[in-house]
């Protein structure tokens, strides 16, 4: 081959190998994104049965069920307007309370309860996931019913 | 008033890094030599004015002023000493006043180390400094002042998140800065060789130690924080992939993949406006990852001072420095052409290759991390990329990176041979392929698909790297710190694949329900809860438990995890009980009271993992060791 040749197999060698990169990438995004939904759209039939998606909204007082000395639990998440239930088998993390923000992880059974293999609370304890706050606030005219972050208390802001 | 001097030490620095910035590019562009002589100066009255308004923030910090905001928001009169010091990096303002003094710190390195180096070219390099510091100074001053004062003065503070009350965590803020920061030199040189219209291999020589040394710095920094994530996050892991962890993430694969293209640049002066690209988007992407983390943007654990307001003036700054570095690169970079050919098989082919692979690596990461932005501000709906999008798109190029690695650090510049070195990759081909068989097939059971491939490619790569000192060691020929530094850094990364491989394959982990006395079974492993007490801390109180765990009935640690209550803030924390054995860490963290007595406990067992973090610090080391190679230091010769 001439160093010219050789430059065009080279060129059209990466052009292929980073083409075929991306095709992987975006299949393997398209299969493995999730997305986040809550318990309205959850209610309205929006979110999908088969995958696995994000779940957020708001611990409700009082719905936080377990069986005494067993890994299975059960608690009702709420954006104030529709409720779904969620269960989980595992270790919570530090932070999860009632009327705290949460995110699970997981599937909608055909009965409408979340089955949840992940549950984060973020490390804060006056944290609200962001797409949470959103949700809410969409829902009570740009009003948070529970402040999340008081810690913002600050003169600057 | 100490406080109120910080303040004003800080504007004063503004405009030390103004007139820095003047006269550094104006000077050699008006040939005024009084000017550029000018520079150094600033440089030092820059560094003496930020050091300063820092020592005034730490100073505030160590005498518990809660009359200043920032303070009161992140210590507490009960917070040991160490951490009201490392406080002052724990949030927004201060770590963006650390950022500025690190930067200036650079500067300073440069100023003082850069004495052969052409007046001009000198003084240019410091005058973009400076222009990054008038940003970052201004960013502070204008919109995260540290020194706030606040009236009237709380009697206590909120203090500093239980999280970051951590001696590595006091660390890793300060290591990753410099490594952030230090690509800003490596954005410096770009800058100033564009704008002369002069880039040659003796450029890349002054270039290249900078680069390595902030690699081995940002190394170290990550090293750090995935350590931490692990053993205080509470629940095992090293790495999550989380955005903030990407953010930094990237700033290092770019910057590997600069330090291989300036190794071309140097010995064969090709490639020279990659290097230069490569150099710009490595600040860039820790320019974006300084920013991402601390203005809110992202969802993460990290992003602790959330506060959109300062998102437009990070906007523009980003726009401005990556812009302007962009458009001045397409302005001046076609005037810096290689021209030099090189075979198929050559090292430079090679390392192109090491390059591509990288920045596809860096591509696959960074869309990952900025698909939920973008969604969510196009209003596609709000969705979030986990491990399950990022391991497979990482591991198809970097797993090919490693195993071409293997071959193409023997391969030599220009032509095509391996030389006599075909046998030396064979003969390490070969211990890698028995290494696979022996941990795959006698030392641990239960392995993946991936588990061989990871271990061939890991060990090949780690016998590879030893051929060279080897074969120079026979023939008695003489080892130069650019070659024990190479050898070190290749064969940690293929130690540091090796590792990765056996944790993400043999790890046993499950959450269990224990009572005291109860115990219950983790693969080979049976965990038993002997006792739980109340322990009392400096600012906590605690539950500790005590478990015995033994494997196949041999007893193997005792452990000893906590759920702590810290008073100020009222968190609480799960600090985990691990017990660090040679191969492994057997690691247990307490749950939650799931009544009837019983507690959940979350039990792993981790094999080598403890190697992921000393094969990147093993790294870092092999990289400052390339850099004391004497041809850098005979910085004014001829190349």
């Amino acid at each position: 081959m001439t160093p010219r040749q050789r430059r065009v197999a080279l060129v059209v060698g990466i052009l292929a190998g980073v083409s075929v990169a991306g095709l992987l990438a975006l299949s393997a995004f398209r299969e493995n994104v999730m997305f986040f939904f809550d318990p309205s759209q959850v209610a309205a039939g929006d979110a999908p049965i088969d995958k696995r998606f994000r779940l957020g909204g708001m611990v409700r007082p009082g719905t936080v069920e377990r069986e005494a000395g067993s890994l299975d639990m059960s608690f009702v998440v709420t954006d104030f307007e529709r409720d779904v239930k969620v269960v989980y088998t595992g270790v919570l993390p530090d932070l999860f309370r009632e009327n705290q923000g949460v995110v699970a992880h997981g599937r909608l059974g055909d009965d409408g309860i979340f089955v949840a293999d992940e549950i984060l609370a973020k490390h804060d304890e006056n944290y609200m996931p962001p797409e949470v706050a959103k949700a809410i606030k969409s829902k009570h005219g740009g009003v948070m019913p529970v402040d999340p972050d008081p810690r913002k208390a600050k003169p600057e802001t | 008033m100490i406080v109120e001097l910080g303040h004003f030490a800080l504007v004063l620095a503004l405009i030390a890094a103004l007139s820095q910035s003047f006269f550094g590019l104006v000077g050699p562009a008006k040939g005024q030599a009084s000017w550029m002589a000018a520079v150094r100066p600033a440089v030092y009255a820059q560094f003496a004015l930020t050091s300063l308004a820092l020592a005034a923030l730490v100073y505030a910090f160590v005498q518990n002023d809660f009359s200043v905001l920032y303070v009161a928001s992140n210590s507490n009169s009960a917070l040991p000493l160490l951490y009201r010091v490392s406080a002052v990096w724990g949030a927004h303002e201060g770590s963006l006043l650390l950022w500025a003094w690190i930067l200036v710190g650079w500067a300073l390195a440069v100023a003082l180390l850069s004495r052969s180096l052409p007046v001009e070219f000198a003084a240019r390099v410091l005058g973009v400094m400076g222009l990054i510091s008038v940003g970052f100074l201004l960013f502070t001053l204008a919109t995260s002042n540290p020194f706030e004062r606040l009236w009237p003065a709380p009697p206590d503070g909120r203090d500093l998140n239980p999280l970051l009350q951590d001696p590595a965590l006091a660390a890793h803020p300060p290591m990753l800065y410099a490594g952030y920061v230090g690509f800003a030199v490596a954005f410096a040189f770009a800058c100033a060789a564009m704008i002369e219209g002069k880039l040659d291999q003796q450029w890349a020589r002054w270039m290249r130690p900078w680069t390595t040394i902030a690699w081995a710095f940002l190394t170290v920094g990550i090293g750090l924080g995935s350590w931490w994530a692990y053993y205080e996050l509470g629940w095992g892991g090293y790495w999550f992939w989380d955005p903030v962890e990407n953010a930094s993430f990237m700033p290092w694969l770019i910057g590997t993949a600069l330090i291989h293209s300036l190794a071309v640049t140097e010995k064969r002066g090709l490639f020279k406006s990659w290097t230069l690209l490569l150099a710009i988007l490595a600040f860039s992407l820790s320019l974006l990852g300084t920013f991402l983390v601390r203005s809110g943007v992202l969802v993460s654990v990290h992003s602790f001072a959330a506060d959109p307001t300062r998102g437009l003036f990070i906007l523009a700054f980003l726009v401005i420095v990556i812009g302007g570095a962009l458009t001045l690169y397409a302005w001046r970079a076609p005037v810096l052409k290689s021209n030099a050919g090189f075979e198929f098989t050559s090292r430079e082919s090679f390392l192109l290759f090491n390059n591509i692979l990288l920045v596809v690596a860096t591509a696959a990461v960074f869309a990952g991390t900025m698909a939920p932005l973008i969604a969510d501000s196009l209003g596609l709906g709000t969705l979030s990329v986990g491990r399950q999008y990022f391991d497979p798109v990482f591991l198809l190029p970097t797993l090919p990176l490693i195993a071409l690695s293997a071959v193409g650090s023997h391969s030599l510049w220009k032509k095509g041979r391996l030389r006599e070195r075909r046998t030396g990759i064979l003969v390490a081909l070969v211990a890698a392929a028995l290494l696979t068989a022996v941990l795959v097939l006698a030392v641990w059971e239960g392995a993946k698909v991936l588990t061989p491939i990871g271990f061939l490619v890991g060990g090949w790569l780690l016998f590879s790297a030893l051929v060279d000192p080897i074969d120079r060691w026979r023939r008695r020929l003489s080892m130069t710190p650019a070659i024990i530094g190479m050898t070190i850094a290749h064969a940690s990364l293929g130690f540091f694949v090796i590792s990765v491989t056996a944790v993400e394959s043999y790890t046993r982990e499950r959450d269990i329900a224990l009572a005291v006395g109860e115990s219950g079974t983790v693969g080979e492993f049976k965990y038993e809860l002997r006792s739980l007490e109340f322990v009392e801390g400096p600012n906590y109180d605690a539950l500790r438990g005590e478990v015995a765990v033994s494997e196949n009935d041999k007893p193997v640690s005792v452990l000893h995890p906590e759920k702590r209550n810290y008073w100020v803030q009222r968190q609480q924390m799960t600090e985990a009980g691990i017990d660090m054995q040679w191969s492994r860490d057997v690691f247990a963290a307490l749950g939650e009271d799931l009544g009837a007595g019983r507690w959940s406990v979350r039990a792993q067992v981790r094999p080598l993992i403890n190697y992921v973090w000393l094969a990147a610090l093993l790294m870092a080391i092999g990289g400052i060791i390339a850099t004391l190679d004497r041809r850098y230091r005979k910085r004014g010769e001829a190349a």
